[in-house]
């Protein structure tokens, strides 16, 4: 539903409260007036009449049924009269008016308007970085997860009721308000927080490529300089929004065909992208590398189109196997149901190398691998999984590459917007030799193991590294190593189990795995990788002036302004008696003849 | 002719008339001021108020909310008018009488507003 029609409901909810309330006062005001219009009779015995602040008084407490006497004196029979008629006339309009209220409160309209309120409101209230996530189904989750356990906020739109009913079940450690409603309508995507400042990046993964195109272009058109990271499963639909400048379009397909090519030619390479972009917690496991020889393909759908043309690409032939009549210009391709052997052994199955079973239905995908592991066990398997709910049986066969399209997604959205620098430096590793890769990995491995490790990013600038920034500002020259800053702000003698992989300077200059002596200047960036607790360690150092100072140079500095101070006039008064000491010593500019 | 639009108006120019009644005359003369028109005044008012519920425009909001400020009056005259007649059973003595219509003076200077509007946003309607 249109929002704009959520508070046109909000207020036809309002107008709808008239006529009881109207009732009401019309009832309270008949009886009160008629009350003290009635004859009555004093304790004396005179008549008397009523006054309107005795009747207003009475009616009070006889309509809300509290029921206190017949105050100021005992009512004439005529008043009692009366007062029966007001009382079954203020019962009708209390039941009138609290069954029109509770029916209002019932009305779904008016509370989808309640929900929509509070929505906003949550979003409006945001104070910490947030993303704006579109989809909240197996990939959206996966990412709202990640995105929980790295402590950063995020936003879901979600079109079915019943998934973002799911996500208090999820248990995320941190509030995450959602909406059930259409993203394809920019002014849905204006509530969930697309025009807040706080809005890091908007995320469209949902299963309609349409949807994600239609929120590629609002996030375009209303919020430029935001980062879209944008699913899309077909060609048309990838080319027509970096059309339009999408920096990020995610097609998973294309993604592990890149994948796979890659760890044809270039097995190191693979790993170690695959064990830095692992989601942090998992164990990647170093699997064998594919071999080169005959390849036969169960499905030549979607995926199965992309990865016959990366595998031929690399020169390997490839077998098709699909129900439907071959393709144009394809020689190689039998007609038949994959998951039989007559279709297998058609195929060449016995004398082929590998197989890639990545037809749309999962137990399809199963029963073609087992069928073919048993006619030919020493098969390289790559397994399509549609489904994350059949993890199970995907688990029990040991596959050597499974691929499902929502983790892909997951890590590479992950990757692309929690350290920017690491898409750069993936880069390089594919330009890089094998050779190099080899001996990157076996470094890094041996240093940090095979557990995925915390890969991140930091910006040396005022507002990322506010002591840091300091420091170099104040060194006046002094170059600061990078190797002192990576120390055990608690023990200086001690590295923080981290590295450095790549270095971008201010002026756009890279350096690739710089070392520590690399100095450090301002408007530095690194992409560092190691032990999450290292992270912590280093992000303490960023921020605290007097741990900062400590590491870099060793120097407890005392706390506090007035301990600066005498600390400065101590060393003034040392420098005074001549001796020299072992703080910063500002180099001379050389003298220019 | 929209009913609605009727209903609307006769109450805004009622609670209006009701009021200018009670507040009519020698200013500390409780003869002049009677106190059946007052509830009657408050009555209407109420009603006026709860009709401009709902109402989203800008005329409406103002609508709203001298409306409110006449009721805001009119109940606080009442209430001086029940304090010193009960509470402290001075009676209507010309001090009552004065605060209770100088306060009913104030809400007939909303509810004139309010007919005021009401004239305006007619005329603006050319049809």
């Amino acid at each position: 539903m249109n929002p704009a029609a959520y508070e046109s409901t909000f207020f036809l909810a309002l107008r709808r409260m008239r006529a009881p309330l109207i009732t009401l006062i019309l009832i309270y005001a008949v009886s009160v007036a008629g009350l003290t219009l009635v004859p009555g009779v004093d304790a004396e015995g005179h008549p008397t009449r009523m006054s309107l602040f005795h009747a207003f008084y009475f009616i009070s407490y006889t309509a809300t049924t509290i029921g206190f006497g017949e105050i100021p004196y005992a009512f004439s029979e005529a008043q009692r009269l009366w007062v029966i008629f007001c009382i079954y006339l203020s019962v009708i309009g209390w039941a009138y008016s609290i069954g029109a209220l509770l029916a209002l409160l019932q009305d779904q309209n008016f509370r989808n308007a309640v929900r929509l309120q509070r929505f906003s409101q949550a979003v409006r209230h945001l104070r910490e970085p947030f993303y704006l996530v579109c989809g909240y189904g197996e990939t959206g989750q996966l990412i709202c997860r990640a995105l929980d356990q790295l402590g950063l906020r995020a936003v879901v739109v979600e079109i079915e009721e019943s998934r973002v009913s799911q996500l208090d079940l999820h248990g995320h450690s941190m509030d995450i308000p959602a909406l059930a409603a259409d993203a394809r309508q920019p002014e849905v995507l204006k509530l969930a927080g697309l025009p807040h400042r706080c809005c890091q990046g908007v995320i469209a993964l949902t299963n309609d490529d349409n949807a994600n195109l239609a929120i590629a272009i609002a996030v375009r058109l209303l919020a430029p300089a935001l980062p879209a990271l944008c699913r899309a499963q077909s060609v048309e639909t990838a080319s027509n929004m970096a059309s339009f400048g999408t920096r990020h379009i995610i097609n998973p397909f294309d993604k592990f065909g890149r994948y796979l090519t890659l760890a044809l030619h270039a097995p190191a390479a693979y790993h170690l992208l695959e064990w830095l972009t692992g989601i942090p917690g998992t164990v990647v496991k170093p699997h064998r590398d594919p071999p080169r020889g005959r390849w036969v393909l169960c499905g030549h759908g979607r995926f199965g189109k992309v990865m016959v043309s990366m595998l031929e690409q690399e020169g390997i032939p490839v077998t098709i196997i699909d129900q439907a009549p071959p393709a144009e210009g394809r020689e190689r391709w039998v007609r038949g149901d994959a998951a039989a052997a007559p279709a297998l052994r058609a195929a060449g199955i016995e004398q082929a190398v590998g197989i890639v079973a990545c037809t749309k239905d999962d137990v399809d995908n199963l029963s073609i691998v087992v069928t073919a592991r048993e006619l030919n066990p020493e098969l390289f398997v790559v397994l399509r999984q549609n489904l994350q709910a059949n993890q199970a049986l995907f688990d029990a066969f040991e596959s050597d590459f499974t691929v499902v399209p929502s983790q892909i997604i997951a890590r590479e959205c992950l990757a692309i917007l929690t350290t920017p620098l690491l898409v750069p430096f993936l880069d390089e590793i594919k330009q890089r030799g094998e050779a190099w890769a080899s001996t990157l990995l076996d470094q890094l491995t041996q240093r940090f193991g095979w557990e995925a490790p915390a890969v991140w990013s930091v910006r040396v600038n005022a507002d990322q590294a506010p002591a840091l920034a300091h420091a170099l500002a104040m060194s006046a020259g002094v170059a600061v190593p990078l190797g002192n800053l990576l120390l055990d702000p608690h023990d200086r003698s001690q590295e923080l189990e981290c590295q450095a992989l790549y270095l971008t300077r201010a002026d756009g200059s890279v350096v690739m795995l710089p070392h520590r002596h690399t100095p450090i200047q301002a408007g530095d960036r690194l992409l560092l990788v190691g032990h999450g607790v290292a992270q912590g360690a280093l992000e303490l150092t960023l921020h605290n002036e007097n741990t900062c100072d400590y590491v870099l140079w060793g120097r407890e500095i005392p706390g506090g302004w007035i301990w600066e101070q005498l600390a400065r006039l101590h060393a003034c008064w040392q420098g005074a008696g001549g001796s020299t000491s072992g703080g910063g010593v500002k180099p001379d500019p050389g003298g220019v003849g | 002719m929209n009913l609605e639009k009727v209903v609307f108006g006769f109450f805004i120019v009622l609670a209006a008339t009701l009021n200018f009644g009670f507040f009519i005359g020698d200013l500390d003369n409780p003869i002049h001021h009677e106190v059946y028109e007052l509830f009657a005044a408050i009555v209407v008012n109420l009603i006026a108020t709860v009709l401009k519920f709902g109402d989203r425009t800008h005329i409406g909001a103002i609508h709203l909310s001298t409306s409110l400020v006449a009721d805001l009056q009119l109940i606080a005259a009442a209430l001086v008018w029940g304090y010193s007649l009960h509470v402290t059973g001075a009676g209507m003595t010309p001090e009552v009488t004065t605060k209770v219509v100088s306060l009913s003076g104030g809400a007939l200077f909303a509810n004139v507003v309010s007919v005021v509007i009401l004239i305006a946003e007619t005329i603006m309607q050319k049809r």
